[in-house]
């Protein structure tokens, strides 16, 4: 299938970005864009800037230069009220979840409902206790603090919170990091059930090569300040760039390749 | 695009065993807070009965909306294959489908208990806190102390460094404020003496009030207050986010003790600093209520100082200065104490900050207490 390119294809566009801090350039001239039901997957070495990108897209960190469009519209000539009609359009899951540490994983899937949405508090607890269970997290997790819950269990919640406005985007912020290896496999699946079932556009910051293999149709290498290849992961692994051969290549590479291989047939 | 505005809406009759539900309008989360009520109702009503809801006019549908629809679904029929949904378009459909294993509810918040015996739980956690925490501070107190015994013996241990770095925080930072507030508690104190004062033709005697007050409890007792809100309270901050992000743990992995790194060298600090502190603050006092006594009773320093020299015995200030390490210590050690009690949460963080300000200045108050007792005793 081709697809005509026109604006409504794409859920993100970013143009020229550059980012630093003081003198210290992470993004130049960066260009990327993500397809509207698409799971990206964004790899690159340490500190070439992942996260900055992600925090960037979302409006914690101010560019140096370049603009973002975020379905369709400018994020930063906007108004301050259309600026939060967008963000109540995407879900952020953060490295660790960053769960309201005062509040029950109930209570935080209910903060941004309370926050945006007039309605019945029983009908909050309803929509919380539906996104925790698609979460993957059991009905007793519902009254727990964070502190007292895994770190699997704790980026389940943050998943939970990021999905309860129904967003249209979900960014994932190495979300299978640090999470066992059937812990992280579970976390793949969910994400690929959640955009099957609600045609959710992910856009995932990853080191795991399992989860590129398993969930991503399109991967985006960042390195050298930009983007140096994007597309599935087939035809990047073909890139001959050094870093993104001893990426794929290297012993883990080969046995994730190998894994989903496997799979495939 | 209909020019209907964007609601949820349902309209439901009964037909025998049978009712039938159409679902119209925006089912998305914005919209369905209205009609929650109304739908609950509802669903009440078509207990055992079956239910077929009609999906044809529906305009959109997203999780909660599904979710709601199957919690209806569920609530009523769904006992034989007459309950269904009809009409759905295919994307509707696959979400309700997805929405049927998540209907199960969950609690929101730990479980409430009686209030008289959540009460009777508290007052019992409390003394019982009251005593374990005695024990703690007594078992940290010994500790420190044996820290420090260590490092006076092989003083290449003290993190020399770090010592500099909490004297130049709590100690050189502060002498703008101290300086400022004991500056005024002088000019007070002489303003109030004064009035009494004159009232006997005794305005001379405002001098040696000056200099009893300030340099014996004023001066040494506010800068202790002031540096148990300024530095304890830092104190617990520092130690309680960087137990909170586990490095304190990480330093005991690495063989080091968390006790020698962090909390001998801010005790040493302010062990150090207080004093002089003290100093800074009992000088700016006098300099305080010397002006206001030249001001107002026509005191001139030349005769506020001779008069000093002449009643103020050196003992006033000595008792100032005797008490500025012991207030030090206690603010120090209850500061880093609470630091390490920290648990988990960022809001753990300002409890134990709270209570180290509050304990600090408590102690700091009665010891105060305990030393005017003293040295009344020894004629001091």
């Amino acid at each position: 299938m081709i697809a005509a390119e026109h604006l409504d294809d794409w859920a993100i566009e970013v143009e020229g970005l550059r980012t630093q801090f003081g003198a210290h350039v992470v993004h130049d001239n960066l260009d990327l864009k993500v397809r509207r039901g698409e799971i990206l997957g964004v790899v690159g070495g340490s500190g070439t800037g992942k996260s900055v990108l992600l925090r960037t897209i979302i409006g914690l960190n101010a560019q140096a230069a370049g603009r973002i469009f975020v379905f369709g519209e400018d994020y930063d000539a906007v108004s301050n009220e259309a600026r939060r009609a967008i963000e109540r359009r995407w879900g952020v899951l953060f490295q660790d979840g960053a769960l309201f540490s005062s509040l029950t994983v109930a209570q935080n899937v209910m903060a941004p409902l309370r926050e945006h949405l007039d309605m019945p508090e029983a009908l909050m607890e309803d929509i919380a206790a539906m996104k925790i269970s698609m979460a993957g997290l059991p009905p007793d997790a519902g009254a727990k603090y964070p502190s007292e819950l895994s770190g699997g269990m704790r980026k389940r919640a943050g998943l939970a919170r990021a999905l309860a406005l129904d967003p249209e985007i979900v960014f994932l912020d190495e979300p299978t990091a640090g999470l066992d290896p059937i812990g992280a496999a579970k976390f793949d699946q969910l994400v690929l059930s959640l955009k099957k079932a609600l045609g959710l556009t992910v856009f995932m910051v990853t080191h795991d090569l399992d989860s590129l293999y398993e969930d991503c149709d399109r991967i985006a290498v960042l390195a050298e300040k930009k983007v140096i290849a994007i597309g599935p992961i087939d035809e990047v692994r073909r890139n001959p760039h050094p870093w993104i051969q001893e990426y794929f290549s290297g012993p883990r590479g080969r046995v994730a390749a190998h894994a989903a291989g496997a799979a495939a047939e | 695009m209909t020019s209907l505005p964007k609601t949820a809406d349902f309209e439901a009759e009964k037909a025998e065993r049978t009712f039938h539900m159409a679902a119209k309008g925006l089912w998305t989360a914005p919209c369905l807070g209205p009609i929650d009520g109304r739908l609950r109702t509802f669903t009440e009503k078509t207990l055992d009965h079956e239910l077929i809801i009609d999906l044809g006019a529906l305009e959109g549908l997203d999780t909660a909306g599904a979710m709601m629809l199957q919690r209806t679904m569920s609530a009523c029929g769904g006992r034989t294959d007459e309950s269904r949904f009809v009409n759905a378009a295919p994307e509707h459909m696959t979400l309700l489908v997805a929405m049927t294993d998540n209907l199960a509810p969950c609690p929101t918040e730990p479980p409430q208990r009686n209030a008289f015996i959540l009460m009777l739980n508290r007052v019992g956690q409390g003394v019982e806190n009251v005593y374990f925490s005695a024990l703690h501070i007594l078992n940290f107190i010994g500790v420190v102390i044996s820290v420090l015994w260590r490092i006076l013996r092989e003083p290449k241990r003290l993190r020399l460094t770090s010592t500099f770095h909490h004297m130049e925080e709590a100690g050189l930072d502060a002498v703008p404020i101290v300086g400022l507030m004991s500056f005024l508690i002088g000019a007070v104190v002489a303003f109030m003496g004064a009035k009494v004062l004159q009232q006997f033709g005794a305005e001379i005697f405002t001098v040696d009030l000056i200099g009893v007050a300030v340099l014996r409890e004023f001066g040494v007792l506010l800068t202790a207050i002031l540096i148990a809100g300024r530095s304890g309270s830092a104190f617990t901050a520092q130690i309680g986010s960087m137990k909170v992000r586990e490095e304190i743990d990480a330093m005991r992995a690495l063989g080091l003790d968390p006790v020698e790194v962090l909390v001998a060298p801010r005790v040493i600090a302010l062990l150090l600093m207080l004093p002089l502190l003290t100093f800074v603050a009992g000088m700016l006092g006098m300099v305080g209520g010397a002006l206001v006594a030249w001001s107002s009773l026509n005191i001139t320093p030349g005769m506020f100082m001779a008069r000093t020299q002449e009643v103020i015995v050196l003992s006033n200030f000595w008792v100032g200065m005797i008490k500025a390490p012991f207030f030090a210590f206690i603010i120090a050690v209850i500061g880093c104490f609470q630091g390490t009690q920290v648990e988990g949460s960022a809001e753990s963080v300002g409890q134990r900050t709270t209570l180290s300000v509050v304990q600090a200045i408590f102690v700091v108050i009665m010891l105060d207490a305990f030393f005017a007792m003293f040295f009344l005793e020894i004629d001091f």
